[in-house]
């Protein structure tokens, strides 16, 4: 690649990044849109998320006397590497050099480590939410990371490749084609996303009853701008597992060379698909309760399962078919 | 070959033998009795359209009638039967958790890789784009079997029973575009014999045992008194 | 064709018409009736093959090998009516059975003789599966007849455990027609046929065509499937559950026939996978399969033998014994041991129904099943006592009797070609025996408990039975040895004779 087409590249990946946070909230103003309509009230207006943020942001920050250094580190650490992860994964265009960089392994790991750090916050304060917080994120994450690296692999070894990029110029290359494994690991990464995200069923982000939050324990003690970048972050997570899903399972639309053209193009088609997204989550938590903790683990046995499948149902039905 | 390079229909059946796997899963760790046999009629409507897609795609006719045949027997008459039972026993609301629902569910899976396995050296020589569905099938099967055993119920158990009979279907259909018309309606006849000598069975069960929990017949052994089945003792002689 | 139509649609008709029937003692008579016209049509068939050698059509075969079990599935059908005429009605005397009861039996007697003449005669895999399947739906709510909860869970046993091993089996019919279909209809162009592909003959022409990967798995899966009928262990389990809690004749009709059938079943299709394991590595998988099988069955029954406590439950085991030995030797193969088994199949299945029906009488003057409790039969009724005496003494094995006769001829066949295991086998003989007598003696000669009264029984039977195994241990009719040589060149190509 020549070098002007490589410091392009570079903008475009920088600018899919920073298209990233600034996604991120209005997704979630989307989300809780579309669920207000559906419980027959008008809801918060679109943007409402960014005015959250930007009024946690300006508040005055205050950190508990109890806290070490690492309460105070741990948001930027948790919203930096959840953004690096964010931006491993194409948003409005193929072919970027980070790839080149990161795989999916690297991806999962980037999660694990804001998922570390933000457990540790939870428990560094001493308060008996945070701790409790801390202990069941750590509980559905270990169940949760195993589905999601096996879902991830089936769509792997189809493309021969860990690389997001190639697993979706593979799939794009293809045409439609209708793969069981897909349809397994769809299922199981949708799930996986739920619970990783503390949606419903998993967990509820609209509440702060202390028998049941799990994300929400561990952010008690934040205020201000650290509060700000951890929700942040959960939003950016939440925008990552969208896109993946969206972008590497109906790959179509994105843009594959470096025209404004190809790139606008990419950036409406993964806004409609978000979008659609967006809307399904907000309906399936419409329609489906909370489950009591002690299930989490048989849902997330369920992801499991899914990918397990996809695993087998690639190996026995499309190898050599 | 690449699945890529399969016709659309064919990919498609593909998509349904895999659903018919999951559903396999799905009975195995259902733990309500109504919701099993739901997937049981599910299952049985995926195999249908196994066959009616094969029969598309393959261009083989008279698999639509098998595919009716399926549809009608596995999808509605016997489910609606083990449903009307169920009502009829009042075991609508009837839950039943494994004992080790994740060592079941592994077993279940090393079984999948099982009959992969055993079938990969006997497909390796060419054969149509179903080929790939007969491990499927056996793994239905022996699924099936599986359930049968961890399974304590008598309707879950005949739930078993009868999800292998899909497997078999299944494994007609894709080893060999569906048996001879004479032999697939005597089996089809034969299923729905045993289907109905179920039905006669739950009563007498229940009522020999008030239950339906067949872990419960454990009186014949090799070692226990020979009490009953004596058409010769008096009723006192058989309620020793 | 017309011998094989009269002996199929007399137990077909007759079924029907003995559903619809209510007075029970006309039912009796017409069960008997039936069974009678069923054996005229089998002798008929039998002496029609004797003639042209081999009736083909309308997917039905008919040749040496099955015909000779066709005339005893009827035979031991005709003597066990007649022994159930007078049973049955007594049972329902003693108020046990309604009159619906009986219907479902006798219909059920017929419709169980219907599947194993089906069985036997047609030529194609399908419907030997579905008529085999079918013995088991006739026979089931038989078992549970008696409605004790004993009996019920004896049927649910024989019920889900021969429904799983038969659907095995289907599977393994599938993988046969699988292979088939590579290696005929491309060959011989009958696609205008698409049932070739599992008719037996067709299959048998082109054994050595069909795949031996696709073969050596289909008889696996058929083996564990049928085996799981013939009462092969590990798959026994149901077998003496199912005998000892059924009404007698039914014993006497499970353990005479339709073990035979299944083991005539697994017999044909180790042709099928002989002829197709020909030419690679294994060439004797499917023999040493059912080798292993038998030799498992025949020895673990020999040990069970010793701990029961039924009387039913004993020669049910004695049943798998011999079920397992005969595998052994169709295991083995070579004209000797074929022929043996045959022979064997013969006299266990008339020496076993006789002891059945025997024991139907000895649990009648006893009031109950159990050993400890029938004592003394010789001298409360000599005839039965003597019957149950002789029976035994016949399947153990001892001469003059024709299972010495059969089992010589096996034993001889193994040392031959196998002589390690004549060793395994004289010994589990011998712990058989042990078995069988120790819970003989007293049953026989022990002292008659206060009050016991003899019964009103008809041994013409018994008679009957025993007096054939004596024949056949005394002498060999010439017709017969033909006959069975026939069979034995039809299974393994070479004459003994």
């Amino acid at each position: 690649m020549p070098d002007g087409l490589m410091l392009s590249a570079w903008l475009i990946a920088l600018l899919q990044a920073l298209l990233y946070v600034a996604l991120a909230p209005l997704l979630i103003g989307w989300v809780r849109k579309v669920k207000a309509r559906l419980q027959n009230r008008r809801g918060a207006p679109l943007l409402q998320p960014y005015a959250d943020l930007r009024k946690l942001l300006i508040k005055e920050t205050r950190v508990p006397h109890t806290a070490s250094p690492l309460f105070r580190m741990a948001p930027y650490i948790v919203f930096v590497a959840t953004w690096l992860a964010a931006a491993t994964v194409p948003l409005v265009a193929l072919d970027l050099p980070i790839a080149r960089i990161a795989d999916i392994i690297v991806l999962v790991g980037l999660l694990a480590l804001a998922r570390f750090f933000l457990a540790l916050a939870g428990m560094d304060v001493g308060t008996a939410f945070g701790g409790m917080g801390a202990s069941r994120e750590m509980l559905i994450s270990s169940l949760a990371e195993p589905a999601m690296l096996m879902a991830v692999f089936t769509l792997a070894m189809t493309a021969h490749s860990t690389s997001l990029e190639s697993v979706m110029s593979h799939h794009l290359a293809d045409g439609f084609v209708l793969r069981p494994s897909y349809l397994f690991a769809l299922g199981a990464l949708l799930l996986v996303a739920l619970a990783e995200c503390g949606r419903i069923p998993v967990d509820n982000p609209a509440t702060h009853l202390e028998l049941t939050m799990i994300h929400e324990a561990m952010l008690l003690e934040y205020s201000g701008r650290h509060l700000a970048l951890m929700e942040w972050a959960a939003q950016v997570k939440l925008l990552l597992y969208g896109v993946l899903i969206a972008n590497v399972f109906f790959p179509w639309g994105v843009g594959r060379e470096f025209t404004p053209l190809a790139l606008g193009l990419g950036l409406l088609a993964v806004l409609a698909k978000l979008a659609l997204l967006g809307a399904a989550l907000a309906i399936a938590e419409h329609v489906v309760a909370k489950m009591r903790l002690f299930r989490a683990p048989a849902f997330l046995n369920l992801a499991l399962l899914l990918a397990l499948l996809g695993l087998l149902s690639h190996v026995i039905l499309e190898i050599g078919a | 070959m690449t699945l890529a390079l399969l016709p659309l229909l064919q990919q498609f059946v593909l998509l349904l033998a895999a659903l018919v796997l999951f559903l396999s899963f799905v009975l195995l760790a259902q733990a309500r009795l109504i919701s099993a046999i739901h997937s049981f009629a599910w299952q049985g409507a995926l195999v249908a359209a196994v066959t009616l897609t094969v029969a598309v795609a393959g261009e083989t006719h008279h698999l639509y009638f098998s595919a009716i045949l399926t549809l009608a027997l596995k999808a509605l008459l016997i489910p609606w039967m083990l449903h009307r039972l169920t009502r009829r026993l009042g075991l609508e609301r009837h839950t039943e958790d494994l004992h080790w629902p994740t060592l079941a569910i592994m077993a279940a899976v090393v079984l999948v890789i099982f009959s992969y396995w055993l079938v990969t050296p006997m497909v390796a020589q060419g054969l149509a784009f179903t080929r790939n569905i007969i491990a499927v099938s056996l793994a239905v099967v022996l699924i099936g079997l599986l359930m049968m055993v961890v399974r304590q119920q008598a309707v879950a158990q005949v739930l078993g029973f009868m999800s292998m009979e899909n497997g078999l279907f299944l494994a007609a259909v894709s080893a060999t575009a569906g048996m001879p018309l004479v032999v697939e309606l005597g089996v089809a006849f034969d299923v729905l014999v045993a289907m109905v000598l179920f039905g006669v069975f739950f009563f007498q069960i229940r009522e020999s045992i008030d239950s339906l929990d067949v872990d419960r017949l454990n009186r014949l052994t090799e070692t226990a008194d020979p009490v009953g089945a004596n058409p010769f003792a008096t009723t006192d002689e058989v309620s020793q | 064709m017309t011998p094989l139509l009269l002996t199929l649609l007399a137990p077909l008709i007759g079924g029907l018409a003995l559903a619809l029937l209510r007075p029970l003692t006309l039912a009796g008579w017409l069960n008997l009736a039936v069974s009678a016209l069923t054996l005229g049509g089998a002798v008929w068939l039998a002496w029609s093959v004797a003639v042209t050698g081999l009736i083909e059509g309308m997917s039905f075969r008919v040749d040496a090998f099955n015909v000779y079990l066709v005339v005893l599935t009827a035979f031991v059908g005709l003597t066990t009516s007649i022994f159930s005429r007078p049973y049955m009605r007594y049972v329902c005397s003693t108020g046990k059975l309604g009159t619906g009861s009986m219907r479902v039996y006798h219909s059920m007697y017929q419709a169980f003789m219907l599947t194993m003449l089906v069985a036997l005669t047609t030529d194609n895999l399908g419907v030997l599966w579905v008529a085999i399947e079918g013995a088991t739906l006739a026979t089931v709510l038989l078992v549970s007849l008696y409605r004790t909860p004993e009996a019920v869970e004896a049927a649910w046993k024989y019920f889900i455990l021969c429904g799983v091993g038969i659907a095995l089996a289907l599977f393994g019919t599938v993988l046969t027609y699988f292979a088939a279909q590579h290696a005929i209809l491309p060959l011989s162009g009958v696609d205008g046929d698409p049932g070739a592909g599992l008719t037996w003959s067709v299959l048998y022409a082109h054994a050595a065509e069909l795949d031996p990967t696709v073969m050596r798995i289909a008889f696996v899966f058929l083996l564990v499937g049928y085996g799981t009928k013939v009462g092969l262990v590990p798959m026994h389990q149901w077998l003496p559950d199912a005998h000892s809690e059924g009404p007698t004749p039914m014993s006497a009709v499970l353990s005479g026939l339709l073990l035979n059938v299944a083991l005539y079943a697994v017999v044909r299709l180790k042709m099928l996978v002989d002829g197709s394991l020909a030419g690679t590595e294994t060439p004797h998988l499917a023999g040493a399969l059912l080798m292993g099988f038998g030799l498992v069955s025949f020895t673990v029954a020999g040990l069970f033998l010793h701990r029961q406590r039924d009387i039913k439950r004993i020669f049910s085991y004695s049943s798998i014994e011999h079920m397992g030995l005969m595998t052994f030797a169709f295991g083995l193969g070579g004209p000797l041991a074929t022929f043996g088994a045959l022979l064997h199949m013969l006299v266990h299945s008339l020496t076993k129904s006789a002891i059945f029906v025997t024991v139907g009488h000895a649990t009648h003057i006893a009031g109950t099943q159990a050993i400890d409790g029938i004592r003394g039969l010789i001298r409360t009724q000599p005839a039965v006592g003597w019957s149950l005496l002789l029976g035994v003494v016949a399947i153990a094995g001892f001469p003059p009797f024709g299972v010495f006769t059969s089992e010589f001829l096996l034993l001889t066949a193994t040392m031959q070609s196998q002589p390690w295991f004549t060793f395994a086998l004289v010994s589990g003989l011998a712990i058989a025996f042990a078995g069988l007598f120790r819970h003989l003696h007293p049953m026989v000669y022990g002292p008659a408990p206060e009050g016991q009264l003899p019964v009103q029984a008809n041994m013409l039977p018994v008679l009957l039975h025993l007096g054939l195994v004596l024949w056949l241990g005394l002498s060999i009719p010439d017709f017969l040895a033909i006959w069975l040589d026939r069979a034995t060149q039809l299974i393994t190509g070479t004459h003994l004779l």
